[in-house]
Formats: C-alpha cells, structure tokens, sequence
C-alpha cells in the first residue's frame, strides 16, 4: 500500500516537472537565439572588415555625436563609455576600439521608442582610440576620442 | 544562470531611465589559465529589452564589453508602475531574464 503511494506520487511529480518544462521551453521566444549576432563584424580584425560586417559603406566624422568618457582610463578592464547622437533618425549606435584585437565592442539598435543615448563599460587593452559608428537611414557617420589606458584590461 | 541582474528603471519628463548591472564573466578568449590553456570566449551576445510587452531596444556585444557588464538606455514614454524586462543570451546559449518596475 505504501509503496504504491509513494509510485503514485513519483509519477505525479515527474510528469508535473516534464509539464513544467515544457512550458518553460516553449516560452523562450525563437527571438532571443543566439543566430542573429554579427559574428562577420564582432570577429573581424580590421576596421575595414569590422565596417564591412556593419554594413558600413563610408562613414563621414560627425560633429553630432558626443562621445562621454575619461579621458583616461585607471582600468582598463572596465572603461565607462556613452555616446548620445544628435543625427536625426538614428537606428544604431556601434563602439569600436581600434587598438582592441577585435575591434567591434558592442552595437545598439535604436528603435522608435528608444533615445539614441546609451552607456556600456568597455575593456580597452592599451591606449587607443574610441570610435563611434552611428547609422541615420543609409549612412554611416562617426565620431572619435582617444582614451588613454595606464593599465590594460584583457588580463593578458 | 549566475545572479540576477539589477536593473533601476525610473520615469521622468516622458522619459524612463534604466540602469542595468548584469552578472557574467565576458571571457575574451585570449586569457591563459595557470596551465597555460586558452580560456575560451564566453560572453552575453544578444541583450533584449522590453517595455511591458513591446520590445523596445535590441543590443549585441562582444567579449570587448567589460566583466559585470553595466548598461544604461532611455525609453521614450513608459510611466510608473510599468514592467521593463531584460533578457540576454551568451554565446553558449545560457539566457537569462530579469525584470523590474518604474518608479
């Protein structure tokens, strides 16, 4: 009698934790896969390439986009950097660093309901300069600020 | 996987502020370990952020972005009492997602 119970109660369990997981696997929306990012420009190693994965044709320097930042860097493994672009119908904002071994460090796509203005904190392995690559419909403009690095940030 | 993202999401003059502290090592796969093995490349690739049920801002990182990494966008509109809901998937495929409410 105890037996069965406890065989009973088992089943009811793992059906329930397989029900449940279930539910979870079919919440994950096929949107957050990891099959969109932009493994042509976050893997390449020139600007060049790294524009070319964008989509970056050529880029005009922009007196409309504010980089904020320190001029120097204490760490850097952990650089505070914001960019606000004043470039009417801006839909992304890229932060590339040019001394990096990969130079894309991060890409946001501003969408209708966001302010083009956005902050990360970046890794810089030594002295470089930080570019920023926003897109306004078709084209592509930047802005660039040296920061310098006394002590680098990729733990090598 | 590894701890909950702290997020700060505050509303002001038609603009909502949010603040995001996420958990994760952002390995950029040019470390050694003490064996002298390449520790391989693991990082948050694709950031999602929701306000309420509307997808408002898509981000996509590289290793470059630093260890904890920090982020900090506004929304336009959004009001107290709104949900905003952040998910990030690494190049391994581990996800996670964490919401809070404006204040």
């Amino acid at each position: 009698m105890q037996y069965g119970t406890l065989n009973r109660r088992a089943l009811l369990i793992r059906s329930t934790a397989t029900a449940i997981a279930a539910a979870i696997g079919s919440m994950v929306p096929t949107r957050f896969a990891f099959a969109a990012w932009n493994k042509a420009a976050f893997e390449a190693k020139t600007m060049a390439d790294a524009y070319k994965g964008l989509g970056a044709a050529q880029a005009a320097e922009s007196g409309d986009i504010q980089i904020l930042a320190s001029d120097i860097a204490e760490n850097g493994a952990v650089v505070p950097l914001q960019a606000v672009s004043k470039i009417p119908g801006t839909t992304q904002i890229s932060f590339l660093v040019e001394k990096n071994p990969n130079m894309l460090a991060a890409l946001f796509d501003i969408g209708p309901d966001l302010l083009p203005d956005v902050t990360t904190r970046i890794k810089m392995g030594q002295t470089s300069n930080i570019i920023v690559l926003v897109k306004a419909g078709d084209k592509y403009f930047t802005a660039t600020k040296e920061i310098k690095v006394t002590l680098g940030g990729c733990g090598g | 996987m590894g701890n909950p993202m702290k997020i700060r999401a505050a509303s002001k003059d038609g603009v909502t502020d949010v603040k995001v502290l996420m958990s994760h090592e952002m390995e950029t796969g040019f470390r050694k370990d003490a064996s002298g093995a390449t520790i391989p490349a693991w990082f948050i690739a694709e950031i999602t952020a929701k306000l309420n049920d509307k997808v408002v801002m898509q981000s996509q990182w590289g290793p470059s972005v630093s260890k904890n990494p920090f982020l900090a966008f506004k929304i336009k509109g959004g009001q107290k009492g709104d949900k905003v809901v952040i998910s990030w998937v690494d190049n391994k495929g581990d996800t996670r997602t964490d919401e809070a409410t404006v204040t």
